[in-house]
């Protein structure tokens, strides 16, 4: 049992890394389907965009990480917002069916054009030479980067939590989401916060595919292949939720790691089972109001 | 209409026969003889593609059985590729381990097919809206992730290779341009299009109308929802798996791309492409997605993609309805207009 303490160091770790960046990355998914009842199934795609402008940003053009990172969020967050009032707000109260349809068109558009501009490879993402190397810790050696990641990932999502409970725009969000037509005769333009929770989730999507791209490559099917996880991370969570996906994530990215290094052969099959599962049971989510 | 008056017509003092009398219940339009003489047709008219029309033939099996979730009973799948898969799965494995009788290995893969619907239905059919979206697609990713573990017995990622199709009805054998396997999706077509045109028609299929317009009212009237809907789900399933037993027996390989999430949204695809709920929507979307996919392969399999998700966003925004809606809104216009 002289190498248990280690292994189970190595779990905790990676599997915090890969939630991490799945809560980034979903956290935006469930304000849009909590608020706005919007089934944005292409929530990935703004996800690899932006793992695609920063590795561009810093490979062919030589922009120092944070810039290349920053300059991503700003890029997927403008182009979000052009988005959402081209496509996406024709369809707020739509049928469940076109508003999947409507996405799942943007999932190939994405697929085909990354594949067109970017080859179908994954894309290399190298850390800067500084967040390179490991750290040791109890024999096992944590890659720097990764802790990076985690604690970044953290203060993120303490702003995150932090400006929704405090500022105007979270009281207004929660408003929103508790009950959209009460917050409406209450004078709140529920249209432009629409748009701007859009953006705010688009962008901190690009931040997580930016900053994850080491631990969920980006390649042209991202948007596609890790919408399950992206989905269960949510719907797990519970919709509209902000915490609740938070725990998701961990469970999921916790769970997907303790598998692929006990048994990898069964890897994702106990994370859909146990989806499957919770769902059945808190058919809301975890955190989800009834 | 249904006729309420018992009142005899003139012409009504004839014997009727049994199809006269189906033919008046159901409404055969003359309309609906399009699409066979159609199919027909290109039989004899593009010799060369009758393998991808065969492919048309088998998927538009697939696209119904959607249609009749979709269209019919209101339940929106991301998972539909499950009992595809499955089916496709089934007949494959007995065409590789001995039995090729490819009609017998249909029902077969209907009868799992059918029962993997039923019992997951069972289960995920008391969620809705996303959970249930997410339910149906973590369906078929199990079944994914175990058809992929299972190496041993489904070839994995290489594939499911080695199937043996014998001929059909013992008569006719499977031939490399085509033909037979034309021929059989098409008599495969035919009776599942005249099994599901009787259940939409009926007693039953209204009531899945009536379900999908407002299941609340349809439960107060007395009709249980839960067990019409899971009845439509596992009917549903059997014809997917149909369809997947089909292309498994009629390309004599099945890979894991069945079971793929990928697999589910085209299919949704193809059928809005034609339009929902009418039917027929299924046999306009299939082949212009088939045929349009397989010119673009030729020349640009990269931008396929890009084109098909373009179009998709194009007819959500301005064609509302599909194919079929927009033709139904013209002809509607030009009534009006005349």
């Amino acid at each position: 049992m002289s190498d248990f303490a280690p292994a189970m160091i190595s779990i905790a770790f990676h599997g915090l890394t890969l939630a991490m960046v799945l809560y980034l990355i979903s956290v935006g998914l469930s304000v849009t389907m909590g608020l706005m009842g919007f089934v944005n199934l292409a929530h990935g795609a703004f996800a690899m965009a932006g793992g695609y402008v920063a590795s561009t940003l810093m490979s062919r053009h030589g922009i120092p990480f944070p810039f290349a990172i920053l300059a991503a969020v700003a890029v997927v967050t403008a182009s979000a917002l052009i988005l959402e009032r081209l496509l996406y707000r024709r369809l707020y109260g739509a049928e469940e069916l076109d508003q999947v349809l409507l996405t799942m068109g943007l999932i190939f558009m994405s697929v085909g054009g990354a594949t067109y501009i970017w080859g179908p490879l994954s894309q290399p993402m190298q850390p800067p030479p500084y967040l390179q190397g490991g750290l040791e810790v109890l024999g096992r050696t944590l890659p720097m980067y990764r802790l990076f990641l985690i604690v970044s990932g953290a203060v993120i999502v303490t702003a995150l939590w932090l400006a929704l409970e405090r500022t105007r725009f979270g009281a207004q969000l929660r408003a929103a989401v508790d009950n959209l037509r009460m917050a409406e005769t209450v004078g709140i333009n529920t249209s432009r916060l629409f748009a701007f929770a859009f953006a705010l989730g688009s962008g901190l999507a690009a931040l997580g595919g930016a900053l994850g791209a080491e631990v969920l490559a980006i390649t042209p099917g991202y948007a596609l292949e890790h919408l399950a996880y992206f989905l269960i991370v949510v719907a797990v969570g519970g919709l509209g939720s902000i915490r609740g996906p938070f725990f998701a994530a961990l469970m999921v990215g916790v769970t997907d790691t303790a598998l692929k290094y006990l048994v990898p052969e069964y890897g994702a099959f106990f994370i859909y089972a146990l989806t499957m599962i919770i769902l059945l049971r808190y058919p809301r989510g975890l955190l989800g109001r009834a | 209409m249904t006729e309420t008056s018992k009142s005899p017509k003139p012409h009504d003092t004839a014997v009727t026969t049994a199809l006269d009398a189906y033919a008046r219940r159901h409404r055969f339009r003359i309309v609906e003889v399009v699409p066979w003489i159609a199919a027909v047709a290109a039989y004899f008219v593009f010799p060369d593609y009758l393998a991808l029309g065969g492919q048309i033939l088998a998927t538009i099996i697939f696209a119904l059985s959607v249609d009749l979730l979709i269209g019919y009973a209101g339940i929106v799948t991301l998972g539909h590729a499950a009992m595809y898969g499955t089916g496709a799965y089934t007949a494959g494995l007995l065409a590789a381990n001995g039995w090729g009788d490819p009609v017998s290995g249909l029902l077969i893969a209907a009868c799992v097919s059918a029962l993997v619907g039923f019992v997951s239905g069972a289960l995920v059919l008391r969620t809705s809206g996303l959970t249930l979206l997410m339910q149906t697609l973590v369906v078929a990713a199990l079944l994914y992730e175990l058809a992929n573990k299972a190496g041993h017995y489904t070839g994995g990622g290489d594939g499911l290779q080695g199937m043996n199709v014998w001929p059909v009805f013992g008569l006719f054998r499977f031939d490399l341009f085509g033909k037979t396997a034309y021929l059989y999706s098409l008599a495969v077509l035919f009776v599942c299009w005249l099994l599901l045109r009787t259940v939409v028609h009926s007693a039953f299929g209204r009531s899945l109308m009536g379900i999908r317009e407002n299941p609340l009212r349809m439960q107060a009237i007395g009709t249980p929802v839960e067990r019409r809907k899971l009845i439509a789900y596992t009917l549903s399933s059997a014809l997917a798996g149909v369809s997947g037993a089909l292309i498994a027996q009629t390309t004599g390989f099945v890979g894991l791309g069945v079971l793929s999430l990928e697999k589910s949204g085209s299919i949704l695809i193809m059928l809005i492409i034609g339009g929902v709920g009418q039917l027929y929507g299924s046999f306009i979307g299939v082949p212009l997605y088939m045929i349009a996919q397989d010119r673009f392969a030729a020349i640009d399999p990269v931008f396929w993609y890009f084109w098909i998700g373009l179009f998709m966003v194009l007819v959500v925004l301005f064609a509302r309805g599909g194919v079929l809606g927009v033709l139904g809104r013209m002809f509607e216009r030009l009534g009006r207009s005349r």
